[in-house]
């Protein structure tokens, strides 16, 4: 009789690697959806863009190292990339923009160190970087909410301003992304800075925001998102996709740091809750930092991990030449995760 | 540190338990085999009881082919601490006693006696302990050990050295939790027969004499719970505790520490933390071996999975082929895709390799999953890094770091990584989303480091033997040379002090010639036998005077010596190509080759050495070399135990003294034990070393030619020939008791191979009769000038 022989455990939990990214990607939904309804279309097309790119980009690489392209696309992972970095990126940035990011993500920064599971940067966030520091105009170019445009735009209307750089009735880029008063579209945390730049107390600068409908707006259309990316990501935590380690350490870290100089001086530095209700934290809490790859793996280290994103998130926005910075906080910690895991493991059973 | 007794108690007592850091939850699966009887199967047509199937050593097999056996009669013998014995599962015929497929995830095969049933399934005589605690508890361990008796839940630990601890036991946990899926033998031992295994509780704990004993079932068991709460209620000592069920809370490490918050020392045993833990199977078998006088020979063994039509619990005789137990629960092969049988739980069991494997005593479960319940796992993927694995880690390792080193072979870090610390408990390789085989990683890990570390031993040893010995050959050189300057001061002292007469002078002359010799032939003198030399001497002193004549003697004299050798020789050559005969032939064939040596020169050699008072002065020297030289060679003798060394008890009895005469009567036997044993020892020992082996006996035989030659009447020497002769059978017997200092006799064997022995030993015998007689002559001389 020929039994078949194979190795314990011979029961599974039946939850593979593609699942686990397949699960992120719907946890998603409910922020993009809110993200499409406030700012328009041009995520969705950014999204798609973003992943048949990265879906050929790693056939054709896997191709080309000679692996089985097929068991390797089930995975989702290339996807993941492509939506996350997608939504990062303003809605009606040239097509060529997300090709670019898309192709750097999966070539570069996962396959050509080795594909999954060996890069050592997190894909999304270093072609983000990229993209930031090569093109900062078109990265820049956000769009005010729907409601408050002076010219409303659908699907077709981002469709072709993704690949003319015009909406089919013809209106530009630069129009698209003027609101009803004529305001020309800013994040709440570069209204901050302006002001701050111009000499104005971080009160004044708020006050002006109050005053300034169109900000608020635009503060409440990014809260909504955020609270969309909360949802997914709470979901995340509860399907025990991610652990609760990374995004509560992160959040902890920027709340923790902005209260300190909040109460130091209220004038000059921004309120804990502004900072962590605005820019992509939640976003970046329970979505990209949490990348299992590049992120620390013992839940020590993870708290470290997290923890010094929201410093470094915080010390950037702050002090550094950029309005939000999960990215580079993201990535600069990417580099010490070998560090963080080697000195965070944990006490092994019968060893004092 | 470590939680004391009281904080423990409290916090059981409030039904809460601490807890183990990760662990995982897989589908129960109980419910499919829980809800029946355990069933008593048929006899099987054939059965199969490996020899070992314990964590031990084998026990000895004391039966053959042929043998009728009853049921419960002891099929093998504890020769160890770490050996239990096996028993006949049912009355019948021993067919064969040979390997066969073992229940191992090798397979491969391992000694086994196999039985054919004659159906009656008729015990052997029974002996029940009466009154278990009025009896020693080196009794009911006995008993316990008897039965045959090893952990059950697993791994097989030798009972009775498990309950019988070396520190204080604060608590005996007794293991019912039984964490594995599908898996429910303990769940229905335990609510069928709650009350033995009280009974076996009981016996360990007069056994152990434990502050509490903790009965710890999964909370997924209710009925088990209540049943052993109905059966321990009386007894306050005893305590059910309910653990939340979590794979894997039955393992040893994590039960103690749900139990006590005690985690068991790295490198150690529960002992080391107050706990012993034994398994109900456990102490349903002690009660079977204590209150009845059964042997184990069946266990509770779950078949389930849907691939069996009817699933659940029966009591298995050890040795029945699992295709018995398959076929009676009804299996359908057709159900699985390959045939598959998991001897052991989903999580830690393994694959058996046939139909044919027996149950042991450790066999648990037969699981026959179908394809939708266990999925072939070869869809191994890339490591994401995610993480999973530590937090399911019940050891709180770094599976993932472990699972890289093991990958790429680097041994050393694995271990940094605490590689050894793993259970293989599989809940790592359960959790993981790219389905990567890690306990299987590690276990290949783990056998490549522990081969790593046998050839490292191996090496070493090589390397100290190899030091050892070049430092005792410089040691032994060096010896040698102090022995012979000795030697040669005291002969020019001893010259010197008699006299400066011309014919002084000429001894003189004689005595450094043959200083000379002897130190050329320093090998000779080496390799000859303490007793031989000194036995020589007055021999051939005494034939000196009339040298012609006796000369005939000397050269019969050798020529029995090379005889004797030859016999020696040839039987030491018999012995070297390997026949593993019995001592007794060996004995035999020595004591032939003695006595012939013996008679021989004794015709024609009327000798005596005691009438030669005037040798006294050389001998005194040649004793005190002999001495030196029979130093190491008593101190190998240590099995002996010799006291007195030796050359003196001989040189007494060669001595001038006439009363010594006696006294050489009766002591030559034992001195010759003495000297026999050891050397014998070293022959058998050095086996071996087949060329070196050869002259040991040989010499021993040749002793006795010389040591007769001496020997003041016939009468005197044959008694002592035939005493001597048994004496070295007395030895050979005990040859085997192993004597690992060879090295003297090895050397000097060596040394004496080269040279041809007759010619050399006549040289010598020539050589020493000279200078023995210029020293005589010197003697009488200074007496004579005195």
């Amino acid at each position: 009789m020929n039994y078949k022989l194979a190795s314990s455990p011979h029961q599974h939990i039946r939850r593979d690697t593609g699942q686990l990214m397949r699960l992120v990607i719907y946890a998603l939904i409910p922020g993009l959806f809110l993200q499409t309804w406030f700012f328009g279309f041009g995520t969705i097309v950014q999204v798609l863009i973003a992943v048949i790119t990265a879906v050929v980009t790693e056939a054709s690489i896997l191709e080309l190292r000679k692996r089985d392209f097929e068991k390797a696309l089930k995975d989702y992972s290339a996807v993941l990339t492509a939506v996350l970095l997608a939504i990062s990126i303003p809605p009606f940035a040239p097509w060529w923009i997300i090709v670019i990011g898309t192709f750097f993500a999966i070539a570069i920064v996962k396959q050509l160190y080795g594909g999954l599971g060996f890069n050592v940067f997190n894909p999304a966030m270093a072609a983000y970087v990229m993209l930031l520091v090569s093109f900062p105009v078109q990265m820049t170019q956000w769009l005010p909410p729907l409601h408050l445009a002076e010219y409303g735009h659908g699907l077709m209307d981002a469709v072709y301003a993704v690949f003319t750089g015009y909406s089919v009735e013809g209106f530009s880029l630069a129009q698209l992304r003027t609101g009803v008063d004529a305001y020309t579209m800013a994040t709440p945390l570069d209204a901050i800075r302006t002001g701050l730049a111009q000499g104005l107390t971080y009160s004044e600068g708020l006050e002006n925001t109050i005053f300034d409908s169109f900000t608020t707006a635009i503060s409440v259309s990014w809260f909504w998102v955020n609270c969309g990316y909360l949802l997914g990501g709470l979901y995340l935590i509860k399907r025990k996709v991610i652990n609760w380690h990374i995004p509560s350490s992160m959040i902890a870290g920027l709340f923790l740091c902005s209260l300190v100089m909040f109460l130091v001086d209220p004038d000059q530095f921004a309120s804990p809750l502004f900072h962590v209700f605005s820019g992509s934290i939640i976003l970046g809490a329970f979505f990209i930092a949490t990348d299992p790859v590049s992120a620390s793996t013992t839940n020590k280290g993870r708290i470290i991990f997290g923890l010094c994103i929201g410093i470094w998130v915080y010390l950037i926005r702050t002090w550094g030449g950029y309005p939000d910075a999960i990215a580079f906080a993201v990535l600069i910690m990417n580099m010490a995760v070998p560090l963080i895991d080697y000195y965070t493991r944990p006490r092994t059973y019968g060893h004092r | 540190m470590q939680t004391d007794f009281e904080q423990v108690i409290d916090k059981l007592q409030s039904k809460q338990q601490w807890d183990f850091p990760g662990g995982v939850f897989p589908a129960q699966q109980k419910e499919l085999s829980n809800q029946t009887q355990i069933l008593t199967l048929p006899l099987a047509q054939r059965f199969f009881v490996p020899v070992k199937q314990h964590i031990g050593v084998e026990g000895h097999v004391i039966v053959v082919a042929g043998d009728k056996v009853l049921k419960g009669q002891a099929l093998s013998k504890s020769m160890n601490d770490f050996a239990v014995p096996v028993h006949a599962p049912t009355s019948g015929t021993v067919i064969g006693v040979g390997p066969h497929e073992s229940a191992h995830p090798s397979g491969l095969p391992e000694l086994t006696v196999e039985i054919e049933p004659d159906g009656e399934d008729k015990w052997h005589e029974l002996s029940p302990l009466q009154d278990y605690q009025n009896q020693s508890k080196m009794t009911v361990l006995a008993a316990i050990c008897d039965a045959g008796i090893s952990g059950m839940g697993g791994a097989g630990f030798p009972t009775h050295i498990k309950a019988a601890p070396k520190k204080e036991v604060e608590f005996l946990i007794i293991n019912g939790v039984e964490c594995e899926p599908y898996i429910t033998s303990d769940d229905r031992l335990m609510r069928e027969h709650a009350w033995q295994i009280r009974q076996g509780i009981d016996v360990l704990t007069h056994l152990l004499s434990p502050k509490k004993i903790l009965i710890a079932i999964e909370d997924n068991k209710p009925e088990a719970i209540e049943a052993m709460q109905v059966a321990c209620h009386e007894n306050p000592q005893y305590m059910v505790c309910a653990i939340p069920t979590k794979y894997p809370a039955g393992g040893e490490k994590q039960l103690i520490q749900v139990l006590t918050n005690r985690e068991v020392p790295k490198q150690g045993l529960p002992g080391d933390v107050g706990v012993i833990m034994h398994n109900v199977g456990t102490c349903y078998a002690i009660a079977d071996a204590v209150f009845s006088g059964k042997p184990l020979t069946q266990r509770v063994v779950t078949v389930s999975g849907h691939a069996v039509n009817k699933p659940g619990n029966v009591w298995a005789l050890v040795g029945t082929p699992i295709e018995h137990l398959l076929t009676h629960a009804e299996y359908q092969g057709a159900k699985q895709p390959q045939p598959k049988v998991i001897m052991g739980g989903p999580m830690m069991g393994f694959t058996v390799t046939s139909n044919q494997v027996p149950v042991v005593k450790i066999t648990n479960c037969l699981l026959l999953p179908t394809a939708n319940e266990v999925a072939d796992t070869d869809n191994e993927q890339a490591c994401i890094r995610c993480g999973m694995c530590a937090d399911a880690c019940p050891a709180s390792l770094l599976p993932q770091q472990l699972f890289w080193h093991s990958k790429a072979k680097e041994l050393e870090k694995a271990q940094e990584y605490n590689l050894f610390d793993c259970i293989e408990c599989g809940a790592c390789a359960y959790v993981c989303p790219s389905e990567i085989p890690l306990v299987h990683y590690y276990r290949i890990a783990k056998a490549e480091i522990r081969i790593e570390q046998d050839e490292k031993q191996k090496a070493d040893k090589a390397r100290e033997r190899f030091e050892s010995r070049s430092a005792r050959l410089v040691k032994e050189q060096e010896a040698r040379d102090e022995k012979h300057r000795k030697a040669a001061e005291a002969r020019k002292q001893a010259m010197e002090s008699n006299g400066n007469g011309a014919k002084d002078k000429i001894a003189a002359a004689l005595a450094r010639a043959k200083a000379k010799k002897r130190q050329a032939n320093e090998s000779v003198d080496n390799q000859d036998p303490p007793i031989g030399s000194i036995a020589q001497q007055p021999s051939t002193t005494a034939a000196d005077p009339s040298a012609n004549t006796s000369s005939n003697e000397r050269v019969a004299a050798a020529i029995a010596r090379a005889k004797a050798k030859r016999a020696a020789q040839t039987q030491a050559q018999a012995k070297a190509t390997g026949d593993a005969g019995s001592s007794d032939e060996h004995g035999t064939e020595i004591e032939s080759a003695a006595n012939e040596s013996t008679t021989q020169p004794v015709d024609d050699t009327p000798i005596q050495a005691s009438e030669n008072p005037v040798v006294a002065g050389p001998i005194k020297t040649n004793e005190k070399r002999a001495n030196e030289k029979l130093e190491p060679v008593s101190e190998n003798a240590l099995t002996t135990g010799t006291a007195k060394p030796l050359p003196v008890a001989l040189a007494e009895s060669l001595s001038v003294e006439p009363a010594i005469a006696v006294e050489a009567e009766q002591k030559p036997p034992i001195t010759e034990l003495k000297v026999t044993k050891p050397r014998v020892t070293k022959a058998r020992v050095s086996k071996v070393i087949t060329t070196e082996e050869k002259v040991s006996p040989a010499s021993s035989g040749e002793s006795l030619t010389d040591k007769q030659i001496d020997d003041a009447s016939k009468k005197v020497k044959v008694t002592a020939a035939v005493a001597k002769a048994k004496a070295k059978r007395a030895a050979l017997q005990k040859a085997k008791a192993e004597d690992e200092t060879v090295d003297v006799p090895l050397t000097e064997n060596k040394e004496e191979q080269q040279l041809d022995a007759k010619k050399r030993r006549i040289a010598t015998a020539v050589a020493k009769a000279k200078a023995k007689k210029a020293a005589q002559t010197a003697n009488t001389n200074n007496k004579d000038e005195s």
